[in-house]
């Protein structure tokens, strides 16, 4: 019998139940977000999946039509429009928000003076809500008493300012008004990035003969390239639940033209009563958040074990 | 052919007076040691030398053209940092030819360095690594790869072996030195440890609050240190520095310390010295010149001085042991061979060689 035998056979003294609480508590605090979240999650997502194949209409009921719902969804024109909407928005939305924020960030970081306040100033649209931002860009763009009245009333009668009320165009004040909201919070992330580099990779990169350009393009944003990653997943979210920035901009209009996906999911399902079909349109906004999501947690996944390969 | 020569520099941070008036040259091939505590600006005056920092007065030459106002770029210096500074997305062969590429040196022409540069360090099997799966001693051969690549007048180091282990730190010493002797650039050389120092250094200058202290060669800094603090800094365990008054004692000049039985010892002075020292001295011994006294030394060793001190305290390193020891009311440290270890508790006869002491004037702390 070794040694250790020994001591697992000694008998274990009955422990103190304020002793075995203590060691519950983790469990106990944390049993309920984790009840909640796996409820809120997972199965009201399984649930939303099972009504998507079903015939509800104003109440869920349960008979499986099969894909009917996402048959008649695709027929749609003005889904079709609300899916193109999608990517075009999250597309020039990511790509404008991370260019505009990583172009502030590279000014920010040459050492400004006032940077402190420079930096509360572009970060603050994040501070404002999505509603308050939509409400107040769409008077900027109402051609009566928005921007283009003001130039009007410096004189310039001629000049025509309408982006909003065009309905080839407007999907673009959409965006504009997004990367205004976001650029912020991008910039925010660069450069705490660009801060977080060692500095004295600068100084080598000056005493090796790089230009200020060159030692950021080779040496500094490389460094920081999983903060671009960072940001494009934060937004690409933000991008496809839009909802509340189009309902106070434009309402989805003019007409259609700038119907989103999450607006045509509330429509479906509040105004017309049509819960079955509102819920395939629910289910392929998962599935375009999926697209890109999936890959990216694959790789972080990937990277986590290559780096603890490495130790 | 490259020297460097520093006259006067200067540089303020604001109001803060960083380095006050530094003196310094190395001649070609040379290798300067620039050591001192932390804060005591001795990185400041790489960077200043580097380039990356400005110059508030006065002036420094390579190979005497002044380069106070010139860009780190075209001083023709490579430097390798503490962080290493290897860029953390490029592999080891893009790190090494990062400064070429940047100075549009034809490609072929960059092949040839690499090759020759990684031959020499031995990286060749690591051209393709990134950074991050190198290893501490990798890493530094890579900074150094990126540093010789170039053929610089000027090899800058700011403090290059901080980061490793104790042991990669001894091995990675005797590389550079090695590497030094065989490329013969003049170096300048950053570090807090003296042992460093001491090791690689043709010259050394001792920095302290933002003054040059001493600079002169090795031997000179530690067997007559300028000052008190050159002389605590430099040597390890440090020097013991004893309040004792000047006497005479047989027509010699000698110091008067307390012995362990209260009684008062005098130490003869071997040194000449001029007739105006202070009557009150600092009397500074290094814990190597502390011996055991035995008549058998004394014959051999002449200036071996008599004096009792109780032991307080034994620490033993293995290959020499280091003793507290109470002598005049203070501790000093003696280093004794293992086989003769005083024990504690017990009072010894130390024979002290006053031949190799040093006396420091106590108010201006410099070497009488």
């Amino acid at each position: 019998m070794s040694n250790h035998d020994l001591i697992l056979s000694v008998p274990a003294p009955a422990r103190p139940w304020r002793e075995r609480l203590g060691s519950a508590m983790p469990l106990l605090v944390l049993g309920p977000s984790l009840v909640a979240s796996f409820v809120y999650v997972f199965v009201f997502t399984g649930w939303t999946l099972y009504i998507s194949l079903s015939n509800s209409s104003l109440l869920p009921t349960y008979g499986f039509v099969g894909l009917d719902n996402y048959a008649s969804l695709w027929a749609n024109r003005r889904w079709n429009i609300a899916y193109n909407n999608l990517f075009l928005f999250s597309g020039f939305y990511i790509v404008g928000s991370m260019a505009v924020g990583l172009l502030l960030a590279i000014l920010i970081d040459q050492r400004v003076r006032g940077e402190a306040a420079w930096r509360t100033i572009f970060l603050y649209p994040l501070a404002v809500s999505f509603i308050v931002t939509g409400t107040v860009w769409s008077w900027l763009y109402n051609p009566v008493d928005g921007i283009q009245a003001l130039v009007r009333g410096f004189g310039w009668t001629s000049f025509s300012f309408a982006l909003a009320s065009d309905r080839h165009y407007a999907i673009y004040a959409v965006i504009i008004t997004g990367v205004w909201q976001a650029s912020g919070f991008a910039m925010a992330l660069f450069l705490a990035g660009l801060r977080s580099v060692d500095q004295d990779l600068i100084k080598a990169a000056q005493i090796d003969g790089a230009s200020t350009f060159r030692i950021y393009r080779k040496v500094l944003l490389p460094t920081i390239a999983p903060i671009f990653l960072a940001v494009a997943v934060i937004q690409i979210q933000f991008a496809i639940k839009t909802f509340d920035l189009v309902a106070a901009l434009t309402k989805g209009g003019p007409g259609i033209s700038t119907t989103f996906p999450a607006i045509y999911v509330y429509d479906l399902m509040f105004q017309r009563g049509q819960i079955g079909e509102g819920a395939a349109a629910a289910i392929m906004m998962l599935a375009a958040l999926a697209v890109v999501l999936v890959p990216y947690s694959f790789w972080v996944v990937w990277r986590r074990r290559k780096e603890a390969g490495h130790g | 052919m490259s020297t460097l020569t520093i006259r006067s520099l200067r540089k303020n941070f604001g109001a803060v007076e960083v380095l006050k008036g530094i003196d310094l040259e190395a001649q070609n091939g040379e290798f300067i040691a620039l050591v001192g505590p932390s804060g005591c600006g001795k990185s400041t005056l790489l960077a200043m030398i580097a380039g990356l920092e400005s110059v508030t007065s006065g002036e420094i030459r390579i190979d005497g053209r002044l380069v106070n106002s010139v860009a780190p770029k075209d001083r023709d210096i490579a430097m390798v940092f503490q962080s290493y500074a290897l860029y953390p997305t490029m592999t080891v062969r893009e790190n090494i030819t990062f400064g070429m590429e940047s100075r549009r040196v034809p490609k072929p022409q960059q092949d040839e360095a690499v090759k020759r540069v990684a031959a020499f360090l031995q990286i060749e099997p690591l051209l393709g690594r990134k950074p991050g799966q190198l290893s501490g001693g990798q890493r530094q051969r890579v900074a150094m790869g990126r540093a010789l690549v170039r053929d610089p007048k000027l090899f800058l180091f700011d403090e290059p072996l901080s980061n490793l282990d104790a042991k990669l730190r001894v091995d990675m010493r005797t590389e550079i030195k090695k590497l030094h002797n065989r490329v013969g650039k003049t170096t300048v050389y950053v570090t807090h440890d003296q042992v460093e120092a001491m090791t690689l250094a043709s010259r050394i200058a001792v920095m302290h609050q933002g003054e040059v202290q001493q600079f002169d060669e090795p031997a000179t800094i530690y067997n007559r240190p300028a000052n008190m603090f050159v002389a605590g800094f430099m040597g390890s365990p440090a020097m013991n520095f004893l309040p004792a008054e000047l006497s005479q004692e047989g027509g010699r000049p000698s110091v008067a310390l307390q012995s362990a039985d209260g009684k008062t010892a005098s130490l003869p002075i071997v040194q000449a010295l001029a007739s105006d020292t202070p009557r009150q001295l600092i009397l500074g011994i290094r814990p190597e010149h502390i011996y055991r006294f035995d008549p058998d030394l004394a014959r051999r060793k002449p200036g071996i001085a008599q004096i009792d001190a109780v032991v307080e305290l034994v620490e033993p390193t293995g290959a020499e042991t280091m003793a507290v020891l109470r002598l005049g009311g203070k501790e000093i440290t003696g280093r004794f061979d293992p086989d003769g270890t005083p024990r504690m508790g017990e009072t010894v006869t130390l024979g002290i060689d006053m031949a190799r002491a040093c006396l420091f004037d106590p108010t201006t702390q410099r070497l009488i």
